[in-house]
């Protein structure tokens, strides 16, 4: 899996190149529009990390060009704007996700996956893991065949560890993906705390070989057994 | 009190001293004029009578009054002393059936080497007749006065004062959120040419400050957003580095945590300037019932959570005007509102009414405080993790789309959306 990242901020740049090598892609920067657009000419793609922020020129212009060459490069827009606009002209303009600043590490790799995915396995949505299968359609886990009876939001939780395997997911990252900006507050660890009790009981008591481990203070891994 | 009403009880008052004042000095001066003429008068008929006295000496033993006039003979040492005097007297009126007050000259004369003195009298004005004859004119003169003067300051004051008005009807529709413009009135009067140019100068200073402010914040917040990702995916690989002890990485997971609650009050406060600066221009019909329906359930969760209930009590259709993903703020905002705030265990009520959502909680028995609603922030529980931008996230919507958003407190924290 070849990955670009198109950032000016250096350290940005750095972070998100390591995060995405955890994952053994192979990971190619750009630290500016120049570069962008010499490296985009030469070389495919199977994911690219925009920034539509470039100092030299506007990354919506190298995501015009992409689409307009019929490029099948999956374009993931960041934006340190987070505004309505960006986002819906980034879409329209047939970008795959788009991902606002600040994110967690977590959030950008299950969205870069998320972007493979589609990309690359047209037909079979479904991602295993250990002895779990999980069907991305029809939102059904199934441990060794046997259904495993999980709500939404518990299918969501599990998908997201899931796809952020052996990777620290913290409770602030899981919570802002599946439950959105609804559970930002005061007591929300508690709940969180209690929706993964919920989840562990579901996963042991199917015979499921992963298990959800918590990182003292700060959230959640998901390992295999 | 209004300024015509003003200005004309100070002058009803000024006119009232200086015309009564005018009244007595008028009095007194035409009083005295009387008394001149009347003197005069009585000196010349003292004259009169004494040529007649000379002509017709018989009429000497004349009774008083029959001819108004008496005279009585007297020493020569007492004529020689004597000056004319003039005198207020009384004097019995047949037609009046009264005393009535008359004037008196006294003097002497000789005839025929005898002294006499003589008495000739004239009916006087009544004094009080006059001063009521004087009084009533004055009051009719008062009132005249201040009738006019209550028209020509209420004909004035309509043409004088229109720009004056005209700004201050401006100036109470004219708010710095909303950007609407103040437009003067062209006027000649120089003072309210300089209000107007005053006032111009000053909004447009507030003006600019204003929009600078929402900027600075706007730049402000954008600005922060690139180091905040760069600290928080820093420290995220930094534990995910396998050689932390665990003390550390709960360290490392409380500064997380920390600079987690900013990147959310950042974020809010940068969603709260741009509705502020009007940048949701999408506008579609939205369905409240359907929405909150929908948000409720998401809302389920966190519900069982604190063991409360959600209860939709579904009513008339509510729709409104505005930027749906602005709408979906404003009632996840109070949903999450009640429920982080409610009571464990107890019910949230969401009501549709007519023109009206209400949603209501039970809580802490004891009223916020209304004002707390328009300030931006507003945080009841200093420990509390919470922005407290969200309420004020949730009025600035309900204005930006001309919805009301209030609170009240009926033993049940009670949060109202006005259509």
């Amino acid at each position: 899996m070849k990955i670009l990242i198109i950032e000016d901020e250096k350290e940005m740049l750095q972070n998100m190149r390591q995060t995405l090598e955890m994952e053994n892609y192979v990971v190619e920067t750009a630290a500016s529009f120049e570069q962008a657009v010499s490296k985009l000419g030469v070389y495919r793609y199977d994911c690219i990390l925009l920034d539509i922020g470039l100092p030299d020129g506007n990354g919506l212009e190298l995501l015009e060009e992409i689409k307009k060459n019929g490029f099948q490069d999956g374009v993931i827009i960041v934006s340190a704007r987070d505004s309505l606009d960006d986002k819906i002209r980034g879409l329209d303009l047939g970008a795959d996700d788009y991902l606002a600043k600040p994110f967690h590490t977590a959030e950008l790799n299950a969205r870069v996956k998320a972007v493979l995915r589609r990309k690359k396995f047209d037909g079979s949505k479904t991602l295993n893991i250990a002895n779990l299968e999980i069907d991305l359609d029809a939102h059904s886990v199934r441990v060794e065949g046997r259904e495993m009876e999980l709500n939404r939001k518990e299918f969501d939780v599990l998908l997201y560890l899931c796809t952020n395997e052996g990777r620290l997911v913290s409770r602030s990252a899981l919570a802002e993906h599946v439950w959105g900006d609804h559970i930002d507050q005061a007591d929300s660890f508690e709940f969180i705390y209690s929706q993964i009790k919920n989840l562990r009981k579901k996963l042991s008591g199917s015979g499921a070989d992963i298990e959800v481990k918590s990182v003292y203070g700060i959230g959640y891994k998901l390992l295999r057994l | 009190m209004k300024l015509l009403n003003y200005t004309t009880l100070i002058f009803s008052a000024i006119l009232l001293l200086l015309l009564s004042l005018w009244a007595v000095i008028f009095y007194f001066e035409m009083l005295d004029e009387i008394y001149d003429s009347l003197d005069d008068g009585l000196d010349n008929q003292k004259v009169l009578v004494i040529q007649k006295l000379q002509q017709d000496p018989g009429l000497l033993q004349a009774p008083f009054g029959e001819n108004g006039f008496e005279v009585e003979e007297i020493p020569k040492e007492q004529a020689l002393g004597f000056i004319d005097a003039y005198r207020d007297t009384l004097m019995f009126m047949q037609n009046e059936r009264d005393y009535e007050p008359a004037r008196l000259l006294e003097s002497v004369f000789s005839q025929d080497g005898k002294y006499y003195r003589l008495m000739v009298v004239s009916s006087m004005v009544e004094e009080d007749d006059l001063v009521k004859e004087l009084f009533f004119a004055l009051l009719w003169l008062y009132f005249g006065l201040i009738l006019s003067i209550i028209l020509l300051n209420g004909l004035l004051h309509r043409k004088i004062w229109k720009p004056f008005y005209k700004l201050l009807s401006q100036l109470g529709d004219f708010s710095l959120e909303k950007d609407v413009q103040v437009r003067t009135v062209p006027t000649r009067i120089v003072e309210f040419q300089l209000l107007n140019a005053q006032i111009e100068k000053l909004l447009r200073r507030t003006v600019d400050t204003y929009k600078g402010q929402k900027q600075f914040i706007e730049n402000t917040s954008h600005e922060l957003q690139t180091p905040l990702a760069i600290s928080i995916n820093k420290l995220e690989l930094l534990v995910e580095n396998n050689d932390l002890s665990d003390r550390q990485i709960e360290d490392l997971g409380s500064v997380i945590e920390n600079l987690e609650r900013l990147t959310r009050f950042n974020r809010s406060l940068l969603l709260l300037s741009k509705i502020e600066n009007l940048q949701f221009p999408e506008m579609e019909k939205v369905n409240f019932n359907e929405l909150t329906g929908e948000l409720a359930t998401e809302f389920e969760d966190l519900a069982l959570h604190r063991e409360m209930q959600l209860q939709i009590k579904q009513g008339p259709l509510l729709q409104h005007q505005m930027n749906r993903d602005l709408a979906t703020i404003l009632v996840s905002n109070l949903l999450k509102n009640a429920l982080i705030h409610g009571e464990k265990g107890s019910v949230v009520e969401v009501e549709f009414l007519p023109d009206r959502l209400q949603i209501s909680n039970l809580g802490v028995a004891q009223a916020l405080d209304p004002a707390s609603l328009s300030s931006r922030f507003r945080k009841t529980d200093v420990n509390s993790k919470s922005s407290g931008l969200g309420l004020s996230i949730s009025r600035a919507i309900a204005e930006r789309f001309g919805l009301q958003l209030s609170y009240t407190y009926t033993g049940k924290h009670v949060f109202r959306l006005d259509f």
